[in-house]
């Protein structure tokens, strides 16, 4: 097998990774700190790549552009869910989150339905069949702009939790609940501030989405998905764990279409989740409980 | 007050329950004089959904058409969506039934149909598939199914017969290809009956690599990467619609331009929202399959009442397959004067329609339920719509060879 064949698929692969570790950023920021898991997460994901959509389609916007106001659009929805839906449901059981944010799923993906229909909705911008040449390497630039996008956007955000003021209050939520409370930390305005974060992260992502993939709504519960096993390789609650996972796994499935079966290459991916489970099961770069 | 049942209270319940019982089958007769009820069974949701819906839309037109063709078309639609998934296929197709469909027809999908068809023998109800190609489906020994569609091996038959006829008349002749397919059950039964077949029709190219993908991938760069490196001079795809589109976007990016682009008999290549998607990139690929005849006045009847009804839509052979099997169901209910299934079922066995929409002869059911007279033709994609090109008597448009390069269309 040609080896620019090979370090052309690898490079695609680590791309390609990078947009699914932001994907699932705003999964694990959010489990980090508010310990829900967001099991609507690729719905809201869908409603901000259906808003790429529209911003195209009616003012010709750039999804690179409209990402930023969708992120926005993004962190009020996410916002909004904490305090209003989620917030009441922090300290039941377990089982009543994943069905309330189940059901919010379901609701999502409908609505989505009833709005666009069932259609496969994309973003054909001037640059959307562009390559970079690169010696013997043909590399898709939507592909390197928007991993190029998922780094600075995982830097701002490392940046932001590390040294803020509020990044550093939501950490202290994170690390002790009760401590919190005790320094006065108002700490359903910072869970909210913090799923409205994580919700940004999906915006800005499925923003970008638009331009590597077609959009339906059904596509919401696979993006879930994706998200889970990415965030639980790299760790429940860890940024950069987060990011690893997105690569590992887009490597993983492009070496194994390469060399083995094409057709089954997500396997490989979920291969990778079951002996992360088996042998680390924090995750990569998760802590113990 | 008591609530216990008494021995009277009991036997004249009984009795009662058994008169009900008894007379149920006079009910069912007299339901059977009415109109007929044809649960129409399609992926509407789903990844399937927009070839569903096309579908759908030649079913919803046909009492109409019929009608002003002159044929009496007492018909009520009934309808149900598969959400492009087996075990709906086959609750649904269960419910339609319980809620007194008298013909099913459906489902676009090899899969559903083959869930559809168990459902549809175990009932006694007649299904007529519109679209689904597994040849399995009609070799199980039902009495109650029938196809008007090819299988697989007449697809691939057709289609590589077809090949012959574009290497001859373009002049080009490649050496080799690389076959790639979606991993499903209509892709699978395409890749077996092109590798039984392929030897048998003297083929003038080698096939170097074959490729299946997930069929609900959402990107195809390393399918395309490994076939791009084989260096084949045609590419033979089989395909859904999203991932052709996904495909003809990815050779593109990696600037893959084989001479040929030219699918044995699958969709993908010929439906409106390949050609929304990909404007001028979805231009000179060529596809082998059945079509409907443009010479035939049903089919401009058809197309006239189409283009009323869904001006932005494009008209293509789900639409026309789908017309066609209520063609059939209602041909059959007024030969049969009867919604019953073992009589619907007969009349269809005798089905003898010879002017019809789709290219090929009569349409006329085998003993197996299957619809042997079909043609396919060769599309080639031009003006971002499709056009036949070769069988030559009914040809649109001139054959264009080879692919021009993604980097020079204007």
């Amino acid at each position: 097998m040609p080896i620019d064949l090979i370090v052309t698929v690898a490079v695609q692969g680590i791309l390609t990774g990078l947009v699914y570790g932001l994907m699932a950023l705003g999964l694990s920021v959010i489990f980090g700190v508010v310990r829900v898991v967001n099991f609507a997460h690729g719905e809201m994901m869908t409603i901000a790549s259906y808003a790429a959509i529209v911003a195209f389609g009616a003012w010709n916007i750039d999804p690179l552009v409209s990402m930023i106001p969708i992120a926005v659009l993004l962190f009020a929805l996410g916002y909004a869910m904490q305090a209003a839906l989620i917030n009441p449901f922090i300290n039941r059981p377990e089982h009543s989150q994943f069905i309330l944010l189940a059901a919010v799923a379901i609701i999502m993906v409908n609505g989505l339905l009833m709005i666009f229909g069932p259609d496969a909705r994309n973003v054909l911008v001037d640059y959307a069949l562009d390559s970079i040449e690169v010696g013997p390497l043909l590399i898709d630039k939507v592909r390197v702009i928007t991993a190029t996008l998922a780094l600075a956007i995982t830097a701002g955000l490392f940046a932001f939790f590390k040294l803020s003021r509020i990044g550093k209050a939501i950490r202290a939520c994170a690390d002790n609940h009760m401590g919190a409370l005790v320094v006065g930390l108002n700490v359903k305005r910072l869970y909210a501030l913090t799923f409205g974060i994580g919700s940004a992260c999906v915006g800005a992502a499925g923003a970008m989405m638009t331009l590597l993939i077609d959009t339906t709504p059904n596509v919401g519960p696979v993006f879930t998905l994706q998200a889970f096993v990415i965030v639980i390789i790299g760790g429940l609650g860890s940024m950069p764990g987060a990011l690893l996972g997105g690569v590992l796994i887009g490597l993983t499935e492009a070496m194994a279409g390469l060399f083995f079966a094409p057709s089954a290459k997500t396997m490989f991916g979920v291969a990778i989740l079951i002996l992360v489970l088996l042998f680390r099961p924090q995750g990569l770069l998760g802590r113990k409980a | 007050m008591s609530t216990k049942l008494t021995r009277r209270q009991f036997a004249a319940t009984a009795a009662g329950a058994a008169l009900v019982a008894g007379t149920a089958p006079f009910n069912i007769v007299k339901a059977q004089t009415g109109a007929l009820k044809i649960g129409s069974i399609h992926p509407r949701s789903g990844f399937q959904a927009q070839l569903g819906i096309a579908c759908q839309r030649g079913i919803d037109l046909a009492p109409r058409v019929l009608k002003q063709l002159g044929i009496n078309a007492n018909v009520e639609i009934m309808n149900a969506d598969t959400e492009s998934n087996v075990d709906v296929a086959r609750a649904r197709a269960e419910k339609l039934i319980n809620d007194g469909a008298n013909v099913l027809i459906g489902a676009f999908d090899s899969g559903q149909s083959a869930a559809i068809a168990q459902v549809a023998e175990q009932k006694g109800v007649p299904y007529i598939i519109n679209v689904a190609a597994a040849p399995q489906i009609t070799e199980q020994g039902y009495k109650f199914v029938f196809r008007n569609f090819p299988t697989a091996p007449m697809l691939v038959g057709d289609g590589l017969n077809l090949m012959k006829g574009v290497f001859e008349k373009s002049g080009i002749t490649p050496k080799t290809a690389v076959f790639m397919h979606v991993n499903d059950t209509f892709g699978q039964s395409m890749a077996g009956a092109i590798k039984a077949m392929a030897p048998r029709f003297n083929l003038p190219f080698q096939i170097v690599d074959t490729i299946a993908y997930d069929p609900q991938a959402k990107d195809l760069s390393v399918e395309i990467a490994k076939a791009k490196a084989t260096g084949a001079e045609m590419l033979m795809p089989v395909t859904r619609l999203n991932d052709a589109i996904l495909m003809i976007r990815e050779m593109v990016k990696q600037r893959w331009e084989p001479q040929i682009v030219m699918s044995p008999g699958a969709p993908g290549f010929y439906e409106g929202q390949f050609y929304k998607t990909l404007g001028k990139f979805s231009n000179y690929l060529l596809t082998n399959v059945p079509w409907y005849n443009p010479r035939s006045s049903i089919t401009q009847k058809l197309l006239d009442e189409f283009t009323k009804s869904y001006k932005n839509e494009l008209f293509e052979l789900n639409v026309g397959f789908s017309f066609e099997a209520v063609m059939v169901a209602v041909n059959a209910h007024n030969a049969a004067k009867s919604t019953a299934g073992a009589a619907l079922a007969d009349a269809i066995r005798k089905t003898n329609i010879t002017d019809h929409v789709m290219a090929g002869g009569a349409l006329q059911f085998n003993e197996k339920g299957q619809n042997v007279n079909i043609k396919s033709v060769t599309l080639q994609n031009l003006d971002q719509r499709p056009k036949v090109v070769l069988p030559l008597d009914i040809a649109e448009d001139n054959l264009t060879l080879p692919l021009p390069s993604w980097t020079k269309r204007s």
